[in-house]
């Protein structure tokens, strides 16, 4: 067990070098943000200064070596634009994100998995087929689209919920969260069900299929052989099955849902990294753009942890020294 | 009742499929005693499972029970309700399955699956269910079952795990077992450990037990009786010694020419030829005519059943009177 952790801890290390390599160079590749940061009317003298000021003047390995050097302090450079450490820039968003996140990977549970249950357990019947060809909907829709769409009923035609920002925060361990006001909660209904929408679909459809395959199972059988009533087989022993890839699955999910927040987060203006970051690429704000990919390397990683951790826990069959 | 556990009459199980109706039991009757063994032989296909499951009550659709009465200690279970029926299974009638390392839930500790069982039929504490089930692992041979009781199934070997499902089969002292093929996947010592054992244990608590196999030399060491099954019926039946030793079936003598243990050293094993009949609409007839070295015109219609002798049946019209070669 420990030894697997070390193993896993020095294999990200390497991952999250590899990206910072990758990343630097992408970034240079974008554009030179010097352009953008200068006013074109300013003379020669005035942009050399700049240019020494934010060491863009060295070479590039010259840049990377200093910016590894701030890494190894915590120091992910100054934002060019903000003249704010990137990381506290990210961070200041990060909570906005990650609620919005979590409450869409809970409600894809707390949708799709009933609705899964149902589809696996009557897949002839009307309902069961309806689950389906909603699910399919729910992959192919762009989230955009149906994000527009909701602003367009809820908010512009019904009036019911509000469209922009996070409404009234309140604080919690000395961070502003929406969730704990009436006012914050109407906030995130839209755009946590729209971030949400692709993932009910995908674990309804996982769960369906973990009911049609398990049911067929000879210890399903075996466990009605057994006397149990049909809610235990269900609830205990097809359930316990199906949470292994369910659980892989959304834990692996939780990366892209904060991914795919950008998206939510420019519909809904909600102030997370999402909208951060597109803001950053704008204007090439270098830093924040590096810090923010550094960000998301790390969340990947912890995540794919956890979810080892996770796999563990459920599934008695797995071991994680690699022994059976 | 005298002392009938079990009394199933002209059972017929259908399955509706989308190629037409497989009539996978056709016609089925057989009975078992208390502390007896009937030992259902044939070969794959033959309908044997799908007569086990239909006892228990666990014929999935499109399956369904579609003639005959299943008298269960008088009761007849085809007119039971679910819920009755679920408090008859794992009670008083339990069925072991084939495949050890199919049977067990992989992600359920064995305490857990083990004292299910037992709250599922009666109200006790926790305590009682765990050493019930403890005791339970004991009788069936395996060693320090306190320690084994929180174990998953994969830290057991597969004989092991057929004990565990034996186990659970016992845990309620069942009036009747059904043993669906249970040491068909496992070596053949562990086999002959496992058919003593539970020869034994059905013999001290009156369990009446119906052994499914298509292992005849099976059949001869444990079974009282033996029904022999070809493509959904029983084409003959009779105490096992009897029917061993002077088969009149066609098809029973060419079982018994396949079993090794039986033959003369040096004479021919001696397969029979061709294959079992599909049984989506099956014509009317004798359906081992294809493959029988007897058969003619009058097979062709349906064989009646004929008692050769007491408590002996038989359905051919040509029955062999000459010992097995
Ligand atoms: N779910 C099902 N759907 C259609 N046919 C089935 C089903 N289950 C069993 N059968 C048919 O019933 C017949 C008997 O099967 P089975 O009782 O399992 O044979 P055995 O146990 O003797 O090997 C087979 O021909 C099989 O095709
Ligand atoms: S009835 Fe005819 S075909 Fe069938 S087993 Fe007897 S002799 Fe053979
Ligand atoms: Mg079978």
């Amino acid at each position: 067990m420990t030894t697997w952790l070390l193993r896993r801890l020095v294999q990200a290390v390497f991952v999250m070098l590899a990206m910072t390599v990758i990343v630097f160079v992408g970034v240079n590749v974008i554009g030179d943000p010097v352009e953008i940061l200068i006013s074109p009317d300013a003379d020669q003298a005035e942009r050399l200064r700049v240019i020494a000021a934010f060491g863009l003047d060295k070479p590039l390995w010259e840049q990377y070596l200093h910016f590894l050097g701030g890494v190894v302090q915590g120091d992910l450079g100054k934002s060019f634009v903000f003249n704010e450490p990137a990381l506290r820039l990210i961070g200041g968003r990060f909570p906005a994100t990650m609620e919005l996140a979590f409450t869409a990977v809970a409600l894809s549970v707390i949708v799709g998995i009933p609705l899964g249950l149902y589809a696996g357990l009557k897949p002839d019947g009307l309902l069961g087929r309806a689950i389906m060809a909603g699910s399919i909907l729910g992959f192919s829709l762009p989230t955009f689209w149906v994000g527009l769409m909701l602003i367009m009923v809820f908010a512009v035609q019904l009036g019911w919920l509000p469209s922009t920002g996070r409404g009234t925060t309140a604080e919690f361990l000395g961070i502003q969260w929406s969730f704990l006001t009436r006012d914050g909660l109407a906030h995130m209904v839209m755009p946590a069900t729209n971030l949400a929408l692709g993932n009910i679909a995908l674990v309804l459809r996982l769960t369906r299929a973990g009911v049609r395959e398990n049911l067929g199972l000879e210890y399903v059988k075996f466990a009605r052989a057994k006397g149990l009533s049909p809610s235990r087989v269900l609830f205990v022993h097809v359930m316990k099955n199906i949470m292994i890839p369910v659980v892989t699955v959304i834990g692996l999910e939780f990366g892209s849902v904060v991914a795919f927040a950008v998206v939510t987060e420019s519909v809904f203006a909600w102030p997370g990294m999402g909208k951060l970051i597109i803001d950053s690429i704008n204007v090439l704000d270098r830093p924040v753009i590096v810090a923010y990919l550094m960000m998301i390397v790390v969340l990947f990683v912890t995540i794919n942890l956890l979810v080892d951790l996770m796999y563990t826990v459920l599934d008695p069959r797995v071991r994680l020294d690699g022994r059976e | 009742m005298s002392g009938l556990t079990l009394e199933v009459r002209g059972l017929s199980t259908h399955f509706d499929t989308r190629a037409g109706t497989v009539r996978a039991v056709d016609g089925v009757s057989f009975s078992v005693r208390r502390g007896r063994v009937l030992g259902l032989v044939g070969e794959s296909g033959s309908g044997k499972s799908v007569t086990g499951f239909s006892v228990i009550g666990l014929v999935d659709p499109p399956g369904r029970i579609a003639a005959g009465q299943i008298l269960f200690k008088g009761t007849d279970l085809t007119k039971l309700r679910e819920e009755e029926l679920r408090r008859l299974r794992g009670n008083r009638i339990a069925m072991i399955f084939q495949d050890p390392m199919m049977t067990l839930n992989p992600v359920l500790r064995i305490d857990t699956q083990m004292m299910e069982t037992v709250f599922a039929h009666t109200k006790v504490s926790r305590q009682e269910a765990w050493e019930r089930s403890r005791d339970a692992l004991g009788m069936v041979g395996i060693p320090s079952p306190e320690e084994r009781l929180s174990s998953y199934p994969h830290q057991f070997s597969g004989g092991m795990r057929q004990r565990v499902a034996i186990a659970i089969a016992l845990l309620h002292r069942p009036d009747l077992i059904v043993a669906d093929e249970p040491t068909t996947a496992l070596d053949v010592t562990i086999q002959a450990q496992i058919l003593a054992e539970v020869q034994t244990l059905a013999r001290e608590y009156g369990t009446a037990l119906i052994w499914i196999t298509h292992d005849l030399s099976v059949v001869a060491g444990l079974a009282d009786e033996v029904a022999v099954m070809y493509a959904g019926r029983i084409v003959e039946s009779g105490v096992v010694g009897e029917v061993l030793d002077r088969p009149l079936h066609p098809y029973t003598h060419g079982l018994i020419g396949s079993v090794p243990s039986r033959n003369k050293r040096g004479s021919k094993l001696r397969q029979i030829p061709g294959m079992t009949p599909s049984l989506v609409d099956l014509p009317k007839g004798c359906a081992f005519r294809t493959r029988c070295s007897h058969a003619d015109a009058a097979c062709a219609e349906d064989p009646p059943i004929i008692e050769p002798g007491p408590g002996r049946s038989l359905r051919c019209f040509h029955p062999q009177l000459e010992s097995v070669a």
